[in-house]
């Protein structure tokens, strides 16, 4: 059976920064997850969902061994810590933005 | 040839001091690092120096000195510290007094200078980000990251204490290894191993537990007491990672996972001034209760040229804040919102950036997704950056006004204008860098 979760359900995440590009890595707590997390963070799919913030191209890098992916996305951090009006210039807490994204999965 | 113990009691400016202490006290310890230096954290470094020669150091680097140098030196652990930021000399004098002052006779520190190159840079240099320097108006400061080689000569000294400026943060952990192990500076798979582990541990407890706590997904045990960690580096440069015996926190293959690539683009190519290092075959492996063993980062040669940050006067941020809440509290935080953005648009005629979050509503993640209709206890934040002082004087003026001018019940306003600095990246071939170093006794 498949159901729709959260990707908070099935993985966990860590943000960092370097000028207006922002890294997010993410890793499944199972690697029988880790097909509907690359599916989940396609870059076309993310440049899709939130159009206002990713304004530049986005890279995958997939760690099969480790579970998990690296996502670089650039001109995504609203002109980054130098010039970005957010409370959160880092883009520390685009981790858990992912981290909120659906995905289908089987149980 | 035994294991070298080298340790992380800071991975950032604001660090705790106390679980650095425990660390030293439980660990023996051949290297402390403290890793203290941001790229902006330099830029105020250099502000403060200009405004007075005796500054431009760490400002905690007195208290971190005086709580850790007496216990270093009974433990036999050398430290190694970028506190010395826009003045490395300075940094080395204050920290000479403090060891005068708390009777550590003969004790030395060696200084690493020559990372500054603010005066030796052409304004016509290109800037990563596009356009040069000049462009951007004088420098407050810049530096060039050094690394592994140009730490060696300080740490030949012998000294107990090793001050820097910029340096790689990665290469103040691989430099102790290379020293001890005798690894030369073209041997890439060993040098990206000592990189590997400098790696992890350069941010402190985001190895150990901390940055990482999601309650219900992965808890921390006694995150208040969360330890600081160290490796125990083996002669071929695969590690074990731990922490302090005996504090809170967590070591596994998780907590290693999210550091691994914290601030990495592609994982097969982290550039380093000593080499370039690929994590993508890396193998993390749990060995016992908090201790993961971490081996498999490969190599290949340093690129040519250093990387430097530019600092630059970066004008003002300013932030003013008000709060709703209960009935209706979101329609309200919302009227204000549309009444400032009138006041500063159409009355004043402020044309420049300016930014209101709803906190409680929408605010991190405003530009990602869309408002929440309701919420009961709302805080308008306004925010705008400018060269001068007067737009930000403008914005907490009206943010204040909306106190007895704007929606029923606006409370809890708070306002502050501060001044910033932006930084940019350059490259410097290695030939214009020539560094030197010092020692003093206390």
């Amino acid at each position: 059976m498949s159901r729709r979760v959260r990707l908070h359900e099935i993985a966990h995440a860590r943000a960092g920064d370097k000028g207006d590009t922002s890294n997010v890595c993410l890793f499944v707590y199972e690697p029988r997850h880790y097909p509907a997390l690359v599916r989940a963070l396609a870059p076309e799919r993310l440049r899709a969902a939130f159009p206002a913030l990713l304004r530049g191209p986005v890279h995958l890098f997939a760690l099969p061994r480790l579970h998990g992916v690296n996502l670089v996305m650039e001109n995504a951090l609203e002109g980054g810590v130098n010039a970005s009006l957010n409370l959160d210039g880092h883009g520390k807490s685009w981790s858990f933005l992912l981290l909120s994204l659906e995905v289908e999965i089987e149980d | 040839m035994s294991v070298l113990r080298i340790g992380c009691g800071a991975g950032f400016a604001s660090d705790r001091l106390d679980a650095a202490v425990e660390l030293v006290a439980r660990t023996p310890l051949d290297w402390l690092v403290l890793e203290c230096l941001g790229e902006r954290t330099l830029a105020f470094a250099h502000r403060d120096r200009r405004a007075d020669p005796a500054r431009g150091y760490d400002p905690l680097l007195e208290r971190r000195m005086r709580a850790l140098l007496p216990l270093c030196r009974a433990r036999g652990t050398r430290l190694l510290s970028n506190m010395g930021a826009a003045n490395p000399r300075a940094a080395a004098e204050a920290t000479l007094r403090v060891a005068r002052a708390l009777g550590l006779s003969g004790l030395r520190i060696a200084v690493l200078l020559g990372d500054e190159v603010t005066d030796a840079l052409d304004p016509a240099t290109p800037l990563w980000e596009g356009g040069t320097i000049g462009d951007r108006g004088r420098p407050v400061g810049a530096n060039a990251y050094l690394g592994c080689e140009h730490l060696l000569s300080a740490l030949a000294t012998g000294a107990e204490v090793i001050l820097t400026g910029r340096v790689a943060d990665p290469s103040l952990f691989l430099a102790p290894v290379v020293a001890r192990f005798g690894w030369a500076l073209d041997d890439w798979d060993r040098l990206a191993s000592g990189t590997l582990v400098g790696h992890l541990l350069e941010c402190g407890m985001q190895v150990t537990g901390g940055y990482f706590a999601d309650p219900g997904k992965k808890d921390v045990p006694d995150l208040a007491r969360c330890g600081f960690p160290f490796a125990e580096v083996e002669p071929g440069g695969s590690a074990v990672l731990s922490k302090t015996p005996g504090s809170g926190g967590r070591v596994d293959a998780l907590t290693v996972k999210e550091q691994l690539l914290y601030e990495v683009h592609d994982p097969a190519a982290y550039v380093t001034p000593d080499v370039v290092a690929d994590f993508s075959a890396v193998e993390i492996e749990e060995v016992g209760p908090d201790r993961v063993r971490v081996a498999g980062a490969r190599g290949t040669p340093r690129p040519p040229t250093l990387k430097v940050t530019v600092g630059f006067d970066g004008g003002f941020l300013a932030e003013a804040e008000i709060s709703y809440a209960g009935p209706n509290a979101a329609a309200r935080a919302r009227l204000a919102r549309a009444v400032l953005e009138e006041r500063m648009r159409s009355v004043h005629g402020y044309t420049g950036p300016l930014r209101i979050d709803l906190v409680g509503l929408r605010a991190l993640h405003a530009t990602a997704l869309p408002e929440p209709a309701e919420a009961e206890d709302v805080r308008l934040r306004a925010a705008l950056r400018s060269e001068s002082r007067e737009p930000g004087e403008l914005l907490l003026w009206e943010v204040e006004a909306l106190l007895t001018c704007g929606p029923a019940g606006g409370g809890g306003y708070r306002g502050r204008i501060v001044p910033q600095v932006t930084t940019a990246a350059a490259s410097l071939p290695r030939t214009r860098i020539a560094t030197r170093v010092e020692v003093l006794e206390a």
